[in-house]
């Protein structure tokens, strides 16, 4: 368990020397375009690759739940409606808690 | 509200009344962030990460998506290694929000230590969102402290939770995917992105039977690399 400890720790002091990193720096080098097309693309590559994989992942193999499934395409249709966040977080609970509820 | 009759009652009213706004955005935010942070709190404990782990994720880690990429690749067997890469490269656009705000805020000295750690998607979005350098901070702040302390409370209130219930009772295992949604949503005004969000999901889907933990969304990293150095490409980024 010491393993994840130190793990931990070092992501979390990381994130906060990230964001620190980000008010320290000269501003040319985060101002790079080519820097600032990569920047917007990383964390839309990499939510869309998790809201994949924690649709489909069941440790290693494809494994999907339909009531996650139908959670989610309602907080799509949430997010199409133009709602906030609280919106559509409560949507997609509310979805699969009621389909597993009635399944 | 302001029904523009009182012209004659000055910038003083107008700037009282857009605080209230402001604030009433930034409550809405951290109720947001107290269910949301309930939510990870249930499933950091749910997926084997004790309460204390939890919370000094959310205290000092303090970015939901970094968190629950964290969580999630430690939690499902993945290498330490993957787990802080995940998180690390999830949390990298943080830096890039300070640069933005380093404009509206211009810390100094010892504050820059402090200001630092409110730098998130929320608190950005709300500051650039604000007309006017005084405005833009009171968002800035307003939003910051309040998430902060809904987060936490989140956190430890699912944490403690979690051990007794299942999220998954609760839906909570749609939290993440959902509002990873809802954060990835704004970034997909472009053509571009969205085909950066497609290939980048449908790499890491490809790779899920083959690839060890983590390794898929570390993967989805190279595809938004690929596509901001592609050369001819000349338009700046999608983010504002």
């Amino acid at each position: 368990m010491t393993g994840l400890w130190v793990a931990l720790v070092v992501a979390a002091v990381g994130s906060y020397l990230t964001k620190l990193a980000g008010l320290s720096l000269p501003e040319s080098v985060l101002a790079h375009p080519r820097v600032q097309r990569v920047a917007a693309f990383l964390p839309v590559a990499m939510l869309a690759a998790l809201v994949a994989v924690q649709l489909a992942d069941g440790g290693g193999r494809y494994a999907v739940d339909w009531r996650v499934l139908a959670g989610v395409a309602a907080a799509v249709v949430a997010l199409l409606m133009r709602r906030g966040f609280l919106v559509v977080f409560l949507t997609a609970i509310a979805v699969t808690a009621l389909l597993r509820l009635l399944t | 509200m302001n029904d523009g009759s009182d012209d004659a009652a000055g910038p003083e009213v107008d700037e009282r009344a857009a605080r209230r706004s402001v604030l009433r955005a930034a409550v809405g935010i951290g109720l947001y962030a107290a269910a949301f942070g309930a939510s990870f709190g249930a499933v950091a404990t749910g997926s084997g990460l004790s309460a204390a782990q939890a919370v000094v994720l959310s205290l000092v880690m303090f970015s939901g998506a970094s968190q629950f990429a964290f969580t999630g690749v430690a939690a499902a067997g993945g290498s330490a290694l993957t787990a802080v890469a995940a998180a690390l490269l999830l949390g990298l656009r943080n830096a890039f929000y300070g640069v933005t705000l380093t404009s509206v805020l211009a810390p100094r000295g010892a504050s820059r230590f402090w200001t630092a750690h409110f730098v998130i998607d929320e608190t950005t979005a709300m500051a650039v969102g604000q007309r006017g350098v005084r405005l833009q901070r009171y968002a800035f702040w307003s939003t910051g402290l309040i998430l902060c302390a809904l987060w936490q409370l989140g956190t430890l209130a699912g944490a403690l939770a979690g051990g007794i219930v299942d999220p998954a009772d609760f839906g909570l295992d749609a939290a993440g995917p959902a509002v990873f949604l809802a954060l990835l949503w704004p970034g997909l005004t472009s053509r571009e992105a969205r085909w950066v969000a497609v290939v980048g999901a449908a790499l890491a889907l490809a790779l899920v039977p083959v690839a060890p933990q983590g390794v898929p969304v570390l993967a989805a990293a190279g595809v938004a690399v690929a596509a901001g150095l592609r050369p001819g490409a000349t338009r700046t980024g999608p983010a504002s």
